[in-house]
Formats: structure tokens, C-alpha cells, sequence
């Protein structure tokens, strides 16, 4: 899955209800029952699905990621620091002639600049991962479900959060249940 | 996601697209005209021809061979994506034959295009007495037939193949097609790589760059993938493939276009960077022309027009996605693949002034032009999609994830 708004779980306490998980065995029910929840006005709530799924992210109305940007960034940064470092210190700080080269020479300040734009446009999209997507997130709820094994291999899932303003136990319950799920179960955690 | 019945659309080029080719080819033929009278009128003019010719020819060689290159890429990497594009680039291999005959008079104005084409000029040239065994004449002639003869047995497969699939709608094609997909690109790359040396680099036989092939193969992919974008918007616009090619489609071309746009500027550069900073006199003469009496200004269109231009403005997902958006751009790239040329064949005719004359726009209308009425007459024949290719079903229902 792509990136999705604000989903790092908040873990309560003991025995405290997290949210409920909805299985769905086609493809096609999922997308149905995906477009019910974003209707409904969900917002902590995730697909789960063993292969990649062509429309999920209409269905679910996930909007493009921010992550271009930090890379973008990231690579602009990288771009200066590389040009700069290269010119403060081989011609401002300590001009030093080597070969007989301009002191500041752009075609051989170009590999340097090239090399420190990619490091820093990926450690751009790094640090996206880290702010968006809640890294490093080493346990999740959804892991101590047993049928939910088997969402890396034949079943889909929906999960949506009790953290949720638009959560209701027996609602969003209901709700999952007429949307074609196959099984309902409530989470605690 | 329903796939989408592209067999209820038109899938031929019709009578608007005949009326479009013989316009094409009656503006070649005045161009072709009007260029050679301002060349017999004007002083020098005969000479500058001889180069504005092989800057055109080149740019369209290069279109020809880069779609010869795309189909077998495709065939290469078993793509499905883009088999409703290949067709296309297809019907622009199958222009080869008659690039092959246009060749004809890059050898009649040898004399005046190639230096070391003259016995005397050798002579009195210890570099050049060095280089006779592989710059002569004879050979040079014997090379550019073997390259074409190549070239032309590559299209006649895989085009021809390709073709009568749609007859045959036999999967064992692709899976021929498949195998011989390797060795025909060891061909390819190694016929494009010495064609450049030859046609182009010989024009200064002091200078040699390992890398020109590249270089000459990485502008030519360019072209074809903004050509490709072109035609695939001006057939949409015509209401032919409305339904076969999608913004999936136009994305993926996108991507090539930028991703070839970069590895040209890194290819140029990495050419430049290593005569400038060896600084050996041999090297960098060639360059020196390149950046004096206003060449410079040349060379910096192509930095900012051929590279950091294009690659701000391919960067993002949205122009990528927009086909109209891409179309410009892939029209501006095609334009400043041919500038590239300008900038490598014509400072060897003309080192005071980079201004181009009349005479190099009039015989680039030409070949542009005859180019156009060669794609439509090798594309009316035949169906544009590829249409029992076994894996039209998957390019039809191609997303990007």
C-alpha cells in the first residue's frame, strides 16, 4: 500500500478496544465494500491485500503521496551543498591550483554535485518514510489476529481504527458486515 | 477495470492521413527545390549544403534506427506495456529503406563533407596516413552498405514478422521474435556505435571520442520516444486508437523520454568532462570549435534546452500524465535533438558564425517532411496495433502500480 493519512496506531491499554477487521475473499467485494468506508468518512483506516490491486487507490480515495517533495528537496539541498562545499573549500577558504585548473572549475565540481543530489534526494524519501508512515513501527495490533495471516497470501482485509472520529462499535460493525465481508472481528489490544 | 474493445474502433489510417502524406511529401519535394537553388545561388552554397544535408539525414537516420531500437527493446524485455505503441515505432523502422536510398547523397558530397577523403589532404597528414587503413574511401563505402544491409534485414524481421502476425495471430512469433531479440541489439549497438564514427565523428579525423556511439545512440532514443509521443496524440486527435493507448501509456513514455533526456546529458558530459580536465590538444580542439565565434551559445541551448530544461519539466508524475503537456515537450526535444546535430556537424563547415542559414532550415523542412510521408505510407497497409499480438490483452490493461 501507498501512503495513507495519520494511520500510526496509537496502542491503548490493555484489553481496550482497538477497531475491527472485515475479510473479504474477491476482489470485488473489497473495492465495493473500500469505496463504503472512504464514503462513510473514515479516515484511520487501511486495505490489506497479498498482491497489488488496479483502482484500490480510487476506491479508497488515497491522495498522491508528499513524499516527491522531501525528495525533490532533499536533492536540491544536495545539489547546493555539493557546489558550495566544493567552491568554499577549494577556492574561497584555502585556493589551492591543481593542474594548473581554475581554482573553482564547474565540470569537475559536477560529479561531486551529481553524487550528493542523489544521496540526499534518497535520503529525501527516507525520511518521508520515517514522518508518513511511522517508521520504526516494530508491532501492530493486526499481528495477533490469526486469520489475519492470511492476508499475505488469499484473503483481503479491511481494518479501520476505534481511534476514528467517525467510529462506532456496533455501527462501523454493521457496517462491515453488509458490505459483503465474509468474517467481522473486533480487536483489542 | 473492464479492457477496453479496441476492436470496435478504427484501427487503419484513413484518406485524411493519405491527403496528410502526399501534402508531406509534395512540401518535401519543394524543399528539396528551394535548397538546392539557394545553394546554387548563394557563395559556398553548395559546400554548405553538403553539411546541412547530413545534419537532416542524421537527425532522421537517427529516428529510424532509435524506433529499430525500441522494437527490439520491446521484444528484448518481453514488454507488455507497450505493444499498442509498437506498431508505431514499427511503422517508423520500416522509413530504414528509404533512409537507406537518401544515403546516396551523403557519398556524392564526400568530397566536400570528409577531409580525408582526399589522397593529398593524407598525404601531407601524418595522423591521417595513420588512420588510411580504416578511413578510406572504398572501406568507408563497404561499411555504410554492411550497416545498412543490417539495419535493413533487422526491420524486415522484426516489422515483417510482427506484421504478419496479425494475419497468423501465431504466439510462436513473439516467442521467435523473443530469441533473436539479443543478438539483433548486439547488431544494432555495434552498427550504430561505428555509423556515427563514420558519418559523423570522420568529419574531424584528428578527434576521436569512445563515447560519440553512445552519445549518438542515447540523442537518437530521445527522438524517437518524443516522435512516438507525437504521433500517438496526433492519432488520438484523429480519432484513431482513442481507446487503445491511455494516459498509463503516455506515462510510460514520459518516463523513457526523461530518463533518456538524462542519460544523454550524462553521457555528454561524461564525453566533455574527461577531454577537459585531460586537457591533451588532440582532444580538445574539437571542443575549442565548439565554444568560440558563438558556438558556445549553441552548446549552452543544449545545456539548458536538451537537459535541465526537459528534466525540470518531465521531473514530476503530472506533465508525465498530461499527454498534451508531454506532447510539447516531446515536440521541443525533437526540435533540440536536431539542434544537437546542428551542433555537431556544422561548426566543421562553418567555425567564424553559428547562425544557421536559410539552407539548413529549408533541407531540415525537407527531410522532416519526406520523413512524414514515409511513416504514413509504411503505417497505411497495416493495422496500427499489433492486433493478435498475445500480449495486447495486457498492454490494453496496463496501469502504472
Amino acid at each position: 500500500m501507498r501512503w495513507k493519512p495519520r494511520l500510526v496506531p496509537e496502542l491503548p491499554d490493555e484489553g481496550q478496544l482497538w477497531g475491527v477487521l472485515a475479510e473479504y475473499d474477491t476482489v470485488d467485494t473489497l473495492l465495493v465494500a473500500a469505496e463504503k468506508v472512504r464514503e462513510a468518512g473514515f479516515s484511520r483506516w487501511d486495505v490489506h491485500t497479498p498482491i497489488p490491486i488496479h483502482g484500490l487507490d480510487e476506491a479508497m480515495g488515497i491522495r498522491p503521496s508528499p513524499i516527491p517533495w522531501l525528495v525533490l528537496g532533499g536533492g536540491a539541498i544536495g545539489a547546493a551543498a555539493g557546489l558550495v562545499l566544493q567552491w568554499a573549500t577549494n577556492a574561497f577558504d584555502y585556493p589551492f591550483l591543481i593542474s594548473g585548473k581554475p581554482l573553482f572549475g564547474l565540470p569537475v565540481a559536477i560529479p561531486v554535485t551529481f553524487e550528493l543530489t542523489i544521496l540526499l534526494a534518497s535520503l529525501g524519501a527516507v525520511a518521508g518514510l520515517f514522518i508518513f508512515c511511522g517508521w520504526p513501527q516494530l508491532h501492530h495490533p493486526l499481528f495477533s489476529v490469526a486469520r489475519f495471516l492470511r492476508a499475505s497470501n488469499d484473503r483481503y482485509f479491511i481494518s479501520i481504527e476505534a481511534a476514528d472520529p467517525c467510529f462506532d462499535e456496533m455501527k462501523t460493525r454493521w457496517m462491515l458486515e453488509d458490505s459483503g465481508a465474509k468474517a467481522v472481528e473486533e480487536l483489542r489490544a | 477495470m473492464s479492457i477496453p474493445d479496441i476492436f470496435q474502433e478504427e484501427r487503419r489510417l484513413g484518406v485524411g492521413a493519405e491527403r496528410l502524406g502526399r501534402m508531406a511529401a509534395g512540401v518535401g519535394v519543394a524543399a528539396i527545390a528551394a535548397s538546392l537553388v539557394l545553394a546554387a545561388v548563394t557563395a559556398g552554397g553548395v559546400r554548405r549544403l553538403a553539411f546541412a544535408y547530413l545534419t537532416s539525414y542524421a537527425w532522421a537516420l537517427s529516428l529510424a534506427l532509435g524506433a529499430l531500437f525500441f522494437v527490439i527493446l520491446q521484444h528484448l524485455t518481453r514488454a507488455g506495456w507497450s505493444v499498442v505503441v509498437r506498431r508505431l515505432a514499427e511503422g517508423v523502422a520500416a522509413t530504414l529503406p528509404y533512409w537507406a536510398a537518401l544515403v546516396l547523397p551523403v557519398l556524392v558530397s564526400m568530397g566536400v563533407l570528409y577531409r580525408w577523403s582526399h589522397g593529398d589532404v593524407v598525404a601531407a597528414d601524418v595522423l591521417l596516413q595513420a588512420k588510411s587503413a580504416y578511413l578510406n574511401v572504398p572501406f568507408f563505402v563497404v561499411r555504410l552498405t554492411v550497416y545498412f544491409l543490417v539495419w535493413l534485414l533487422l526491420t524486415r524481421f522484426f516489422v515483417g514478422r510482427s506484421r504478419a502476425q496479425d494475419a497468423s495471430g501465431d504466439p510462436a512469433v513473439s516467442l521467435l521474435l523473443q530469441r533473436r531479440a539479443a543478438p539483433a541489439m548486439i547488431a544494432f549497438a555495434l552498427t550504430i556505435t561505428f555509423a556515427s564514427f563514420d558519418l559523423l565523428m570522420s568529419l574531424d579525423p584528428h578527434w576521436f571520442s569512445t563515447v560519440f556511439g553512445v552519445y549518438y545512440f542515447a540523442g537518437s532514443i530521445v527522438g524517437v520516444v518524443a516522435l512516438l509521443t507525437v504521433m500517438a496524440l496526433v492519432l488520438q486527435r484523429s480519432g484513431l486508437l482513442r481507446h487503445a493507448i491511455t494516459v498509463e501509456h503516455y506515462h510510460d513514455l514520459g518516463k523513457l523520454l526523461f530518463a533518456f533526456t538524462v542519460f544523454w546529458a550524462y553521457i555528454a558530459f561524461s564525453q566533455y568532462m574527461l577531454c577537459w580536465y585531460a586537457a591533451l590538444p588532440e582532444e580538445t580542439g574539437w571542443f575549442v570549435r565548439r565554444q568560440t565565434h558563438g558556438w558556445g551559445v549553441v552548446g549552452l541551448v543544449l545545456v539548458l534546452g536538451h537537459f535541465l530544461l526537459p528534466f525540470l519539466a518531465l521531473l514530476s508524475r503530472t506533465p508525465k500524465r498530461t499527454p498534451r503537456l508531454l506532447a510539447v515537450a516531446a515536440g521541443w526535444m525533437l526540435l533540440m535533438h536536431w539542434v544537437d546535430l546542428y551542433w555537431l556537424v556544422v561548426p566543421e563547415v562553418s567555425r567564424e558564425d553559428a547562425v544557421p542559414r536559410l539552407v539548413d532550415m529549408t533541407v531540415f523542412v525537407a527531410v522532416a517532411a519526406l520523413g512524414t510521408a514515409f511513416v504514413i505510407w509504411a503505417l497505411r497497409r497495416h493495422s496500427l496495433v499489433p492486433e493478435r499480438d498475445p500480449r495486447l490483452a495486457e498492454s490494453l490493461a496496463f496501469e502504472n502500480a
